[in-house]
């Protein structure tokens, strides 16, 4: 084997990495949620832009929420390294430098508000921009290492892009988007605080204040109740604004009924049921936290659709 | 070791470069578009382009 051969190898692992590599920079399975909840806003929305314009804002949002994803990866790299369902990352595994990731993160920053600014409006720019600003600054360097009440904040950041995609179409901001900015910002502490419930070792190794390692699984229950019946009261109450109708109104109420129950049957449990059944309740109401915020904003959606009919809305 | 023969090196550093290339390809084609779109619509028109026009 000669020198050439032996700095190839070296670099092969340090520095040469796939471009899915960089893709991964920008949480794909995030961005998934943020295309789905901006496109919903966007649709629902008073109004129309041409279609293209459309495709091209729900991308720019879509980049933009990957930016800022980037950023998080590049400033939280530390703890990614501790944490068993971070250590895969590119960064911790080795496969991106933490300067390649401020760079993509900075540049696709930079290029989405631009670029959603010149494609549709300044307003929604500026929603994006602010976005960016709070889930890296608000949230990745501020709240998420000095506050138990990290993610109740920080969830703002996931909940802005159907406001953004509302404005999109409208270019202001009105009742309804700031209504489903809510549904978003209220679903997000119960949901992440369940995966804390059964993820346990891994924030606590981190040193991330976390309202299960600072108060205590009893607090977090009880907290995990009261968002979720003031989210009930949010997604219901919804129903009759002009976004809602009854297609809205029928899943809502079904949705909610299943997730308060969820909600009363953790706080019911303690941690010794609970791991007697390997937090089988736990991981039950995560999961149906996911399908919960997709029904919800995918009846927004059908409305809109069936609303040119007369057939949706009320 | 020929430096002429493929590792697994060249294989990633292609499927990068390709990777970028697509993203460029894509801009332009998104720019384009939007400009289309725009010129269409309108969109840089003077605000009373349309009276002078009847005039």
């Amino acid at each position: 084997m000669s020198d050439a051969s032996i700095n190839t190898q070296a670099r092969a692992s340090h520095g040469d990495a796939e471009f899915g590599d960089y893709f991964a920079l920008l949480k794909p399975r995030v961005m998934s949620l943020v295309v789905f909840t901006a496109a919903v806003g966007l649709l629902a929305a008073p109004g129309s832009v041409h279609p293209f314009v459309a495709f091209c804002a729900i991308l720019f949002i879509a980049v933009g929420g990957g930016a800022s994803g980037a950023l998080n990866m590049w400033y939280d790299a530390d703890i990614d390294r501790l944490m068993k369902r971070t250590q895969s990352r590119p960064i911790p595994a080795g496969k991106v430098t933490e300067g390649e990731a401020l760079a993509v993160g900075v540049a696709l920053s930079g290029f989405a508000v631009v670029m959603l600014g010149l494609a549709a409006n300044w307003v929604a720019a500026g929603l994006l921009a602010f976005t960016i600003f709070f889930y890296v600054v608000i949230y990745t360097m501020w709240l998420k290492r000095w506050t138990p009440q990290n993610i109740v904040i920080g969830g703002a950041a996931g909940a802005f892009p159907p406001m953004i995609g509302w404005a999109v179409v409208t270019g202001g901001i009105s009742i309804e988007s700031v209504l489903m900015f809510t549904l978003t910002f209220m679903w997000t502490p119960p949901h992440f605080w369940a995966l804390c419930l059964f993820m346990k070792s891994d924030y606590k190794d981190a040193g991330v204040p976390m309202l299960h390692v600072t108060h205590g699984r009893r607090v977090t229950r009880n907290h995990i109740l009261v968002y979720t019946l003031l989210l009930a009261v949010v997604a219901i109450g919804m129903a009759f604004t002009g976004v809602g109708g009854p297609i809205y109104l029928t899943t809502a109420l079904i949705l909610n009924g299943l997730f308060v129950a969820g909600a009363i049957s953790i706080w019911r449990r303690d941690e010794e049921i609970s791991e007697a059944d390997g937090y089988k309740r736990e991981k039950a109401f995560f999961a149906l936290s996911l399908i919960y915020l997709f029904l919800h904003f995918g009846a927004i959606l059908t409305e809109a659709t069936l609303a040119p009919y007369g057939i949706g809305g009320w | 070791m020929s430096f002429r023969e493929h590792h697994e090196l060249h294989k990633r550093r292609f499927g990068r470069n390709l990777g970028v290339a697509l993203v460029l390809v894509s801009f332009i084609v998104i720019v384009f578009g939007l400009t289309v779109v725009k010129v269409t619509r309108g969109d840089y028109e003077p605000e009373n382009a349309s009276i002078q026009r009847d005039q």
